[in-house]
């Protein structure tokens, strides 16, 4: 797919739980390129010397009525706190779209079942993939795992697409305890798995759809500093040796990963 | 109309933007952003004579204006090179040079030999000045004299343009780049990364995976441009200057200090069509100070 850079306008800034923020940013001039589920962004992020590199950042929707490409962000450093505090109209410099995304059911493949299993921040490229199997007439459900009922993002998003089941740490929402915990693994059957989310978790999530004999992929999160495949930093340990995240993944088969 | 091209020895470069190794792939990598037949030369990725892994993850840390990597040399092996990527990049109009590395001056020779094969490809750097590595790598390039036993026994085995890539961690680089300009180096590049780390104050451990990596981007430009500087005094051959160039106005301070030609890398990460821009920066001040020729600025400051 055909990268670009490009600056976008930052049409509308909200934050959805203290500590992120749901950037919805635009192309004033033209049509927003194609950009993949799973695929990644990698923004600009100005003025400060402890921002030097650009922050790659997960697609969270991509709107193709209103032209808009959504980001959401965890502020967790610098970088990702300067985003948080960019206002309506403001410019955003990035290079997208990034990397290859999740496996999409083949062309007039009946209707798939996909499991989308979600930790934290990870939730985000769910959401994407979630519409884009919907529109194809696939079944996306959602499972999505955070601390507590503060820490769940964007649910009502995710209830417009499918069933949603929610595990928190504390009980406050859903079934307590972690998505691996959750009772629908009980009479699971799905086509394929798809997960993000911290790496614990998702190897967990890798280990029971193993377990179950179901396809699953999950997108990492390796510090990156090109996201081109250029500088060799983000690599992961896999059956083919050191590959880079940015350009192989973010999203990978987990079989392929020496994880389990 | 402004004559952009520079020599470095019987290499003809169109323009004196060359991309870092390491820091643009194999150049295709970047196709979607820069029109790579515009660039003056472009180094591909550290290559050596067998497969190697690289360091454990992770590689890479940020730092204020600037990062640490600890890559490791990865890449699939000359062989690899020669039959995969060469017939990938071979037609590009554009001069594309391979960074060679190695463990000792016979197994560098071997690599630079195979390299010599490939007709489109009119150079090489060697890099003795590798800091990731444990064996080789910087290892030659701190000395005088493992910097000459290098470059003699590679001197050997290729004929066509050689230019040696130093190390700033060394007390006296001019006397680095003497030793290797006795021994028939065409050209030198300087500098590779400042060897530098990074600490976790969270996990009190060292951020990178071998704990020490190297440092680059803005913040080691002043001595990048201190060392072109004092190798310009010390040497006859031609200077490829590198270290934190940003964009078009770095790359002239490069050539004022005595480098014909310069290499970009760690920018390319920020902007990945910072190149292009900078091939037409240089036009401008050649064009705003009524400069006939990019020749014309080598050294101009000294």
């Amino acid at each position: 797919m055909k990268k670009y850079i490009l600056d976008l306008n930052v049409k509308q800034i909200s934050a959805p739980r203290p500590g992120y923020a749901l950037l919805q940013l635009t192309d004033t001039t033209a049509a927003l390129p194609p950009m993949a589920p799973g695929q990644f962004v990698e923004v600009r992020v100005d003025a400060s010397p402890s921002t030097f590199l650009r922050r790659p950042i997960s697609i969270n929707l991509v709107d193709r009525q209103a032209n808009e490409i959504w980001l959401l962000v965890h502020e967790v450093g610098d970088g990702t706190r300067a985003m948080a505090q960019l206002q309506a109209g403001d410019t955003l410099n990035v290079v997208l779209p990034l990397g290859n995304g999740f496996t999409m059911p083949a062309a007039g493949a009946t209707t798939q079942d996909y499991l989308l299993v979600g930790g934290g921040v990870g939730t985000a490229p769910l959401l994407y993939l979630g519409q884009e199997l919907k529109a194809l007439g696939h079944k996306p459900t959602f499972l999505l795992g955070a601390r507590s009922a503060n820490d769940l993002l964007q649910l009502e998003a995710f209830q417009a697409l499918g069933e949603v089941h929610v595990t928190t740490e504390d009980g406050s929402m859903g079934e307590q305890g972690f998505v691996t915990q959750h009772s629908l693994w009980n009479s699971a059957r799905y086509d394929r798995i798809c997960t993000c989310g911290p790496k614990p978790m998702m190897v967990a999530v890798a280990r029971l759809a193993r377990e179950k004999g179901i396809a699953c992929e999950a997108s990492l999160e390796n510090l990156m500093a090109c996201g081109l495949g250029a500088c060799l930093c983000c690599v992961e340990d896999t059956t083919e040796g050191n590959v880079c995240v940015c350009k192989e993944g973010p999203v990978f088969n987990t079989e392929k990963l020496k994880w389990l | 109309m402004i004559d952009l091209s520079v020599n470095i020895g019987a290499l003809a470069l169109k323009n004196p933007v060359m991309t870092a190794s390491g820091t643009f792939g194999y150049g295709t990598e970047f196709a979607d952003f820069v029109d790579l037949n515009r660039l003056g030369g472009i180094i591909v990725k550290g290559t050596t004579l067998e497969p190697r892994q690289g360091n454990p993850y992770p590689r890479m840390a940020e730092t204020a204006q600037g990062m640490l990597n600890c890559v490791g040399l990865q890449n699939k092996g000359v062989d690899y090179f020669c039959e995969h990527i060469y017939p990938e990049v071979r037609n590009l109009q554009t001069a594309v040079l391979v960074n060679v590395s190695g463990n000792s001056p016979e197994n560098y020779a071997e690599c630079a030999r195979r390299i010599a094969a490939l007709e489109d490809i009119p150079a090489i750097e060697l890099n003795i000045s590798c800091p990731n590595v444990k064996q080789g790598g910087m290892a030659f390039g701190v000395t005088p004299e493992g910097a000459a036993s290098v470059v003699k026994a590679v001197r050997k085995a290729y004929p066509k343009t050689l230019i040696v890539k130093l190390s700033p961690n060394v007390t006296s680089i001019a006397d680095i780049a003497r030793a290797v300009e006795a021994e028939g180096a065409d050209a030198v590049s300087l500098i590779n990364t400042l060897m530098g780390m990074a600490i976790d104050a969270e996990r009190r451990k060292p951020v990178l995976s071998i704990g020490t990596g190297g440092l680059s981007g803005p913040a080691v430009k002043p001595v990048a441009l201190r060392m072109v500087w004092q190798v310009y005094d010390a040497v006859k051959i031609p200077i490829v200057g590198l270290g934190g160039i940003m964009n078009a106005t770095d790359a002239i301070e490069f050539m004022l200090a005595g480098a014909t030609a310069i290499e970009i890398g760690t920018a390319n990460f920020i902007d990945p069509s910072v190149t292009i821009k900078v091939i037409d920066g240089i036009q401008d001040y050649l064009s705003r100070h009524g400069f006939a020729s990019a020749k014309d600025i080598i050294g101009a400051a000294h």
